[in-house]
């Protein structure tokens, strides 16, 4: 399905992750529209994302059956938490993908899948074939400014954020595997993400 | 609102808004941090912009099955967007409308309960479309205080205070857990705070939180309540004790 250019044009929903193409839909309008029930505008949403919020799922999920139902059930949300969206709060897009990851660690804490908890798996699954649209590409600059920004973290920063965001853990957990004094791994992931944030120039 | 001055155990508690962020709370910590973040816009701030900043994480791009897209469409037929949020003046955490309603005709009505129970169902209405049901163990978006109000146990018990104050303990005992709401409660006094207690079928009284200093509260003890005799409120030194230190003002004799 086409992105809609819905047209706010010019103002830059605070979402957009700095660097995203702008013919890219307005995900705040949208969000908005699907608070009123509009389905046809949460099907635009669901193109727009799908594939962002379905590879973060994947990643911390691992399984790809469950993140399937994962991500089923994230969208299920947004559409009915859209109205709770605050564009003042941050974007449409990180608003997403914070429910995204929500749910995501909710699941593998739940699940305690043995696969999760097995630190060797290869991460990525190579039976999920990835997007090979021009959106994979603009990623990939993406991809390049966060893996810059988060160069500037020191390691434990950076391993302390990952082992929380991607491996679902909690900062106690991170904490042991780090061999971290207990309590100081919540510090570290919190400076990291100042910095990243800093350093990203995010909301600007 | 000065939430720095919360007890000991809190002392930390900004260290905690990075770890909440990115989902690194356990339960427990989290239950806490959310009922903090309730009364802290300096914290909701801290989260709303780190969870940015932690999204843009998330670059790997993989398109999910198009039968997902099906299924994701046909099954918001089924479900009713929430209404959306107000804000109050004061610039607190945005409240329901709904609850925003109940608190101005407090412990009127179990309206709440039943519109809550009323989503419940329907959440689980929606799940037969799910490719699976829904997790046994997926609690759905209730948080446990709403799952307290909505236990089909819960059970109220309700005091006035002399000054017209009341406050209402609910208990669910499948649920395990209680909830106190305080309207108009006048605030304990400079140096204080208001704590909660668990009386244990020992009779032993466990602590079971510090009530925030509003006098409109909604909180959820802390600590098993699926057996406890009564709940009890005492003022204590800030920080709060770990045996209460003064008689309490008001106890709450649950029925077993």
């Amino acid at each position: 399905m086409d992105p809609v250019h819905d047209d706010a044009a010019g103002a830059p929903h605070p979402g957009a992750p700095a660097g995203r193409h702008d013919t890219a839909p307005d995900l705040g309008a949208l969000l908005k529209r699907s608070a009123r029930g509009d389905s046809t505008a949460f099907a635009e949403l669901y193109d727009a994302t799908a594939s962002r919020v379905h590879g973060l799922v994947l990643r911390v999920v691992r399984d790809p059956a469950q993140a399937e139902e994962v991500t089923q059930e994230v969208f299920l949300e947004v559409w009915r938490q859209a109205s709770r969206y605050d564009a003042a709060r941050g974007s449409a897009l990180a608003w997403m993908m914070t429910i995204g990851h929500r749910k995501a660690v909710d699941r593998v804490r739940s699940a305690e899948a043995a696969t999760r908890r097995d630190l060797s798996y290869e991460q990525g699954n190579q039976t999920v074939p990835h997007d090979e649209t021009a959106e994979a590409a603009q990623a990939s600059l993406e991809a390049r400014r966060v893996r810059a920004a988060l160069s500037q973290l020191t390691d434990v920063q950076r391993e302390a954020i990952e082992l929380a965001y991607f491996g679902g853990y909690t900062h106690t957990e991170v904490a042991a595997l780090l061999d971290l004094p207990v309590g100081t791994a919540k510090t570290r992931i919190r400076d990291g993400l100042i910095r990243l944030r800093d350093s990203i120039g995010v909301g600007r | 609102m000065s939430d720095h001055q919360q007890p000991q155990g809190w002392d930390d508690v900004h260290a905690l808004v990075g770890a909440y962020a990115v989902d690194a709370l356990d339960d427990g910590e989290r239950e806490r941090f959310e009922a903090h973040l309730r009364q802290c816009a300096d914290c909701r701030d801290e989260v709303a912009s780190l969870q940015e900043a932690a999204a843009l994480l998330g670059t790997d791009d993989v398109a999910p099955p198009t039968e997902l897209r099906d299924q994701v469409l046909a099954g918001i037929t089924t479900i009713r967007p929430l209404p959306p949020l107000s804000h109050d003046a004061s610039g607190g955490a945005p409240v329901e409308l709904a609850a925003r309603r109940r608190r101005l005709r407090p412990f009127s009505s179990s309206r709440l309960p039943l519109l809550v129970a009323a989503s419940v169902v329907l959440l689980a209405a929606v799940g037969g479309l799910l490719l699976r049901p829904w997790a046994g163990t997926d609690e759905g978006p209730l948080t446990a205080t709403e799952q307290v109000l909505a236990a089909a146990d819960a059970t109220r018990y309700e005091q006035e205070f002399p000054d017209g104050s009341r406050a209402t303990v609910v208990v669910s005992r499948s649920e395990g857990r209680a909830v106190i709401l305080t309207e108009d409660m006048a605030l304990a006094p400079e140096g204080k705070v208001y704590e909660l207690w668990l009386q244990s079928p020992e009779g032993t009284m466990v602590p079971a939180g510090l009530m925030p200093d509003e006098p409109d509260t909604e909180l959820l003890l802390e600590g098993d309540a699926s057996e406890a005799k009564a709940v009890g409120i005492t003022v204590e030194p800030d920080g709060g004790s770990a045996i209460p230190t003064t008689t309490p003002i008001a106890v709450f004799t649950l029925d077993t």
